[in-house]
């Protein structure tokens, strides 16, 4: 069995991980694959826990599965939104560099 | 159960006319302007004359139940109320009447300035305070009034305040008036602390009930000649008495009626009727008593010197004005208050007189001060020459004019102190009566000296519509229009007459019930003086005043073989008397002396020390230093928001680290 904090760590490393290429990423798409790195990073740390929770025998074992696909969805709509958008900003502006897409800065 | 009076009335009808002048004046024409200042005034002086109507009927001295309380912390307790009695109706009468014939003057002479209505707000303004002076029933209330009108001086003197010579007179009288204001305000908190209280009748009444503590000897008496001197330092600011005096000679940079009203008829006599006032405490207070009358006899004779060099002929009125007020501190030094009300009174009418003259003079000859570019005027401006003779005849003291009277019972209450007081005042009065006879001639006769189409305008002559009955051409020299001749005419009356008042101690015996204890008090600390006196008897007093009307008609007589017979020779002897005749021209070099000593090393120390050390390097630093700090911070942090939406999100994540890692230290902490 392996121990909880594990997983956690893990989990730990993978949003960092999505953090760090957030902030230092200038490509969009890398941005958005970050954020989608940070997603399953706690999509981790759910299920880590929904499982340690089961076998401990508490009730309703199951509500850190569903939050975990809440999340999918949520994900899978917004890689949609958001690919499509990162496709118009494309051909509008022919560049990812979001230092250049940045016409809402004052 | 006395009347009340409503004697704070008195006072507010000028506040009113100020305020209304002060506030609104700018919109209203000349004509509008001098009504209020007018009508305000005159409501004051018939109210003044009312409660003499009334007078008869009053207990004195009648106290006006307190308008509402000021101060009160424990048993001490100040109000706000006026009282009156034979003194403060004596000078609530100059004030008011005196005041109000310069209001009347003031309407022609200023009517080509600009500024019309500043100058009738102040001039109400001025006397609101001098009637909360005159009319006040404690010190606190008094010094309310003290205080205001050294700032109507203050405001008046600099009138014309883009003149620099103005401006910096200005300034001059009220500091000067600061360092005497101080010594006033230290002897009202040794009043404080000994008697436990400002009202004039709860100190007075302390002081008579409790002789002994009181006396010469005990222990109280230091108490008390500490209060009387400190009482007399502020005098001598306000009153312009040496060492505080030179603020006065430079205060004639204002307006002429100004220098008629405030530094001579009403305002510089606030001092003696201060010490007057306080006549109880000076009289158990001997030595103060005595500097009294030094400080007194001193000013006279050292202020009559240098009148007699000065050209300009404000200035001798203003040295005279000095020398007349040292006359009358010496009388209040030998414990003749009401000969120094007296003189004050007639001093009012003769020099308030003489000033307007000057002034009409002055605008006769188109704003020239200076007597050597007179002469000759007598033809040109009959009425001020009449009226201008009237005074200096008046001041000359030579009966029956009313200085006569005054400067006689002076001379002869001095006498019985002191015979050096006696001496020096009549070389004084020589001296008072050459210098003006001096002025008299050089102004009036002989030929015309100035230039013969003189500009017309004094100060800074604003736009200039034509004043009623003055619509004659500005060309030459010409007499001034009838509303300033009227108060020259009433003047000239009252110093003719003024002084019959005081044949037979008329004027004595009114005041008698206010200063019933001077005469106990001169036989007690004066060594029986009063008693000499009387014993040598009438016959004295009449060799006395005839050697004083000798004095004065020597005065006049010099004076005329001087400057009418004899006008090359006034050259002659100041040049054989060099040195003393350079001293005196120039004042003694007082001026100088306190700019050496006073002004300019508080200059440099100011320099040096509160403005660069502590104003800058203490206050400002202060200031600055926070201000700059607050700015580079803000300076430094204004980079945090640079609109980069990663920096925001890095932000967010230190952050949020900083969280992660204050919790698992929290959570390591706790076993």
């Amino acid at each position: 069995m392996i121990p909880l904090s594990y997983y956690l760590v893990l989990s730990a490393i993978l949003f960092a991980c999505g953090v760090t290429g957030f902030l230092i990423k200038r490509n969009i798409i890398t941005i958005f694959m970050s954020i989608e790195l940070m997603l399953n990073g706690v999509n981790l740390s759910f299920v880590a826990f929904a499982a340690k929770w089961a076998l401990l025998g508490k009730s309703n074992p199951l509500s850190g599965q569903v939050f975990v696909f809440f999340v999918m969805v949520v994900a899978a709509a917004e890689a949609a939104v958001g690919l499509a958008i990162i496709i118009a900003v494309y051909r509008t502006r022919e560049t990812l560099n979001i230092d250049q897409v940045n016409l809402l800065k004052l | 159960m006395t009347p009340n009076l409503h004697l704070w009335i008195i006072p507010i009808l000028p506040l009113a006319g100020a305020a209304i002048n002060g506030l609104l004046g700018k919109r209203f024409s000349r004509q509008a302007v001098a009504a209020v200042a007018l009508g305000f005034c005159f409501a004051a002086f018939a109210m003044a004359l009312w409660i003499v109507a009334q007078f008869s009927s009053l207990t004195l001295p009648h106290l006006d139940p307190p308008l509402a309380s000021w101060l009160r912390s424990g048993d001490f307790n100040v109000n706000f109320s006026f009282a009156i009695d034979q003194l403060s109706l004596v000078m609530l009468l100059v004030v008011t009447g005196v005041g109000f014939l310069i209001h009347i003057y003031s309407v022609g002479y200023m009517w080509e300035e600009g500024g019309y209505y500043r100058f009738f707000s102040y001039l109400n303004l001025f006397m609101f305070f001098m009637l909360t002076l005159v009319l006040a029933s404690n010190y606190l209330v008094m010094f309310v009034g003290w205080e205001g009108v050294g700032l109507a001086s203050y405001l008046l003197i600099g009138f014309w305040f883009t003149k620099e010579s103005a401006a910096a007179a200005g300034k001059k009288a009220f500091i000067v008036n600061r360092i005497g204001d101080f010594g006033f305000l230290i002897a009202l908190f040794l009043m404080i602390t000994q008697f436990k209280s400002l009202d004039f009748s709860h100190v007075f009444g302390l002081i008579t009930q409790h002789p002994q503590q009181y006396s010469v000897e005990a222990s109280g008496a230091g108490v008390l000649t500490a209060i009387a001197l400190l009482l007399m330092v502020g005098a001598c600011g306000k009153s312009a008495q040496i060492p505080l005096y030179v603020w006065l000679p430079d205060a004639m940079e204002g307006p002429t009626p100004v220098s008629a009203l405030i530094h001579a008829a009403t305002m510089v006599t606030a001092g003696v009727y201060m010490v007057a006032r306080s006549h109880l405490i000076f009289e158990r207070a001997p030595s103060a008593l005595t500097v009294v009358a030094i400080i007194g006899t001193l000013t006279a004779f050292f202020a009559a010197t240098i009148g007699i060099a000065q050209t300009d002929i404000k200035k001798v009125l203003a040295y005279s004005t000095i020398s007349q007020l040292g006359y009358m501190f010496l009388a209040c030094g030998v414990a003749a208050f009401s000969a120094g009300i007296f003189h004050l009174m007639t001093h009012a009418f003769f020099k308030g007189l003489l000033f307007l003259a000057a002034g009409s003079v002055i605008h006769a000859v188109g704003g020239e001060q200076d007597m050597r570019k007179m002469g000759g005027l007598w033809r040109t401006i009959p009425w001020t020459f009449g009226t201008m003779t009237i005074a200096t005849i008046a001041i000359a003291g030579i009966p029956p004019f009313a200085g006569f009277f005054s400067k006689d019972e002076i001379l002869w209450r001095a006498y019985q102190a002191n015979w050096i007081y006696w001496l020096v005042g009549l070389v004084t009065a020589f001296i008072t009566s050459f210098y003006m006879f001096r002025l008299w001639f050089m102004t009036f006769f002989g030929e015309y000296r100035g230039e013969a189409e003189a500009s017309h305008g004094h100060g800074m002559a604003g736009e200039v519509p034509a004043p009623p009955g003055h619509g004659h051409g500005h060309g030459g020299i010409h007499e001034s229009p009838k509303v300033m001749l009227v108060p020259l005419v009433i003047l000239a009356v009252l110093s003719f007459v003024g002084g019959w008042i005081g044949i037979h101690h008329h004027f004595d015996n009114f005041l008698v019930p206010v200063f019933q204890s001077s005469a106990i008090a001169a036989t007690t600390f004066e060594g029986g003086a009063a008693t000499r006196g009387d014993e040598e008897g009438p016959g004295l007093e009449t060799t006395l005043m005839v050697v004083s009307v000798a004095a004065g008609i020597l005065g006049f007589l010099l004076a005329f073989l001087l400057y009418n017979r004899k006008p090359e020779l006034p050259a002659r002897i100041a040049a054989s008397v060099h040195g003393l005749y350079t001293a005196v021209a120039n004042k003694y070099w007082i001026d100088e002396l306190y700019a050496w000593i006073f002004v300019k090393p508080l200059i440099a120390i100011s320099g040096v020390v509160f403005w660069r050390g502590i104003d800058q390097g203490v206050i400002d630093a202060t200031l600055d230093g926070s201000a700059d700090t607050a700015r580079e911070v803000s300076d430094n942090l204004r980079h945090m928001q640079s609109g980069n939406l990663r920096s925001y999100a890095g932000w967010v994540a230190i952050g949020a680290t900083a969280v992660i890692i204050y919790m698992v230290w929290v959570g390591l902490r706790t076993p």
